[in-house]
């Protein structure tokens, strides 16, 4: 099979496996169990690095943007540039791609896992459809934290900026000066964008990681090599449709 | 509706021609058989022969290449088969839930299709660990489990399924033998308690010529002898005669025939 065909092979199971899984919606109610562990492997465990991640990305734009517009008399915009740039582009990119890294990684090795040791198929076998418990709470539970997570990356990377502003001398801008340029151009609309992006990459991760692990066969070498192609399927998607939907929301 | 509300009676199974390629090798060439219901019918043959890819066909996890597999005259791949039949496959591994406790395990499939409230779950559920003398293995995972429990957890969790139809893979493979010749007497007591069309793929000899009403053997993707367990004794062919009854030559080993052929 040609790579070309491969492509739209794999891109045609992604799209079988979401019509799958929404067609188990209506389950949802009878799954709380399950979405509320997804919701705490995704949103809860993944919330410190997102934390610690935000901060630093916020201060090195602020430093970065400082030296910068200290060249062109704007020092007093470093706020809306970090803000805005937090909220549409770094605070869900970033996010995306840790949640690709550290949930979607752990999400094809647990799937790939249950494919090669034959759980997958005691499933099918008890008439229980994989889609249903196995990726539905899954998306749930990431549709459900991606916007949290994406708040929390964007106030924290805010807070980074304003303590590099505040505490880094040789770009001298104070916390009021900061967050007043911070509050004057950031809108409403510019963090929505940022959710609605997160929102789809979130989806997209947790689909491509379910349907590279689902489609697993063999051993253990065959689960590592899925959790790589996972990944970096993840982030190429990511990326891609970050061009797509920025595109669409300008 | 799923069939489990209903009454259960054992059901036929029927394999008409079927063949199964992968990647353009042929593991099964045009096998024929028919399972009627209640009978414990037992797949022999050796290694790599295709049982195990048989069984699968069975459980309809894979798709013939041709000829068809019905289980009452339905696809069994379809999931409104497994709607109307209940089919329960004990896999060689157990394929037990590893993130689950043996409880959660056998009470999975009744919770999903909401068959019973959960207390007559739970009473269902400890009454087939009680059949199978597992009840200390309540609240152990499967990873804590020894090879003979988790094939009797797994064989536990078949039963919860009240089955009309269950598919056994190597029951005894890698048990030490008095395991192997309980797990024997469990798949022969479990005809007598439930009503139930029993497949076992296994190259257990003892176990095929003592619980089987019918045995076939597969040999290089077809089927070579079929019968009764007496029939099989009877018969003559010299590959069936030394699959049945190998003998250790240390003056011209097997393994050396085996070589040449492959040459």
């Amino acid at each position: 099979m040609t790579t070309f065909m491969r492509f739209f092979e794999h891109v045609g199971s992604i799209v079988l496996l979401a019509t799958r899984a929404f067609s188990h919606v209506p389950t949802v109610g009878r799954q709380t169990g399950r979405v509320v562990e997804q919701c705490y492997l995704i949103g809860y465990t993944t919330l410190p690095i997102v934390a610690i991640l935000s901060f630093f990305i916020g201060g090195v734009l602020a430093l970065q943007a400082g030296i910068s517009l200290q060249d062109f008399g704007a020092r007093q915009l470093i706020g809306t540039l970090v803000g805005e740039s937090m909220a549409r582009e770094l605070g869900p990119v970033m996010t995306a791609i840790l949640l690709a890294g550290r949930v979607g990684s752990a999400i094809t090795a647990e799937l790939a896992s249950m494919k090669v040791y034959q759980e997958v198929d005691a499933l099918v076998t008890m008439n229980i459809r994989p889609e249903r418990i196995l990726v539905l709470p899954r998306i749930v539970a990431i549709i459900l934290m991606m916007p949290v997570l994406t708040i929390i990356a964007d106030v924290i990377g805010w807070l980074g900026g304003a303590v590099v502003c505040q505490y880094v001398t040789i770009i001298g801008v104070d916390w009021e000066l900061y967050f007043q340029s911070l509050k004057d151009f950031l809108t409403v609309q510019d963090v929505l964008n940022g959710m609605i992006k997160a929102e789809v990459f979130g989806i997209g991760v947790v689909l491509v990681a379910c349907n590279v692990g689902l489609r697993t066969r063999g051993g253990p070498r065959e689960i590592g090599l899925s959790v790589t192609q996972a990944v970096v399927q993840s982030l190429i998607l990511i990326l891609v449709l970050d061009y797509f939907i920025t595109r669409a929301l300008v | 509706m799923n069939s489990t509300n209903g009454e259960r009676k054992p059901v036929a199974i029927e394999v008409h021609g079927l063949r199964k390629d992968y990647a353009g090798v042929n593991v099964l060439d045009g096998i024929n058989l028919s399972v009627k219901p209640g009978e414990i019918f037992v797949i022999m043959g050796p290694s790599g022969s295709g049982k195990s890819v048989l069984l699968r066909q069975i459980a309809g996890l894979e798709i013939p290449t041709a000829g068809s597999v019905t289980i009452d005259g339905m696809d069994p791949s379809l999931e409104e088969t497994r709607d109307k039949v209940a089919l329960a496959l004990v896999f060689q591994s157990g394929a037990l839930f590893n993130s689950m406790t043996v409880v959660d395990n056998l009470a999975l499939y009744p919770r999903e299709h909401r068959l019973h409230p959960e207390r007559a779950i739970r009473e269902k559920v400890m009454e087939a660990l009680r059949m199978l003398s597992l009840e200390k293995a309540v609240e152990k995972f499967p990873s804590e489990l020894s090879g003979g429990m988790k094939k009797r957890v797994a064989i536990a969790r078949a039963l919860v399924m009240q089955p009309q139809i269950l598919l056994y893979d190597e029951p005894t493979s890698e048990l030490d033998p008095i395991m192997g010749a309980t797990i024997a007497e469990i798949i022969a007591s479990l005809r007598k308690a439930i009503a139930v069309t029993s497949v076992v793929v296994s190259h257990d000899r003892d176990l095929a010529m003592t619980i089987a009403d019918r045995v076939a053997i597969i040999m290089h993707g077809r089927i070579k002898a079929e019968g009764t367990p007496d029939d099989l004794r009877r018969n003559n062919d010299p590959e069936i005669v030394d699959f049945l009854n190998p003998t250790i030559n240390l003056e011209n080993p097997r393994f050396r025939k085996m070589e040449a052929s492959n040459e």
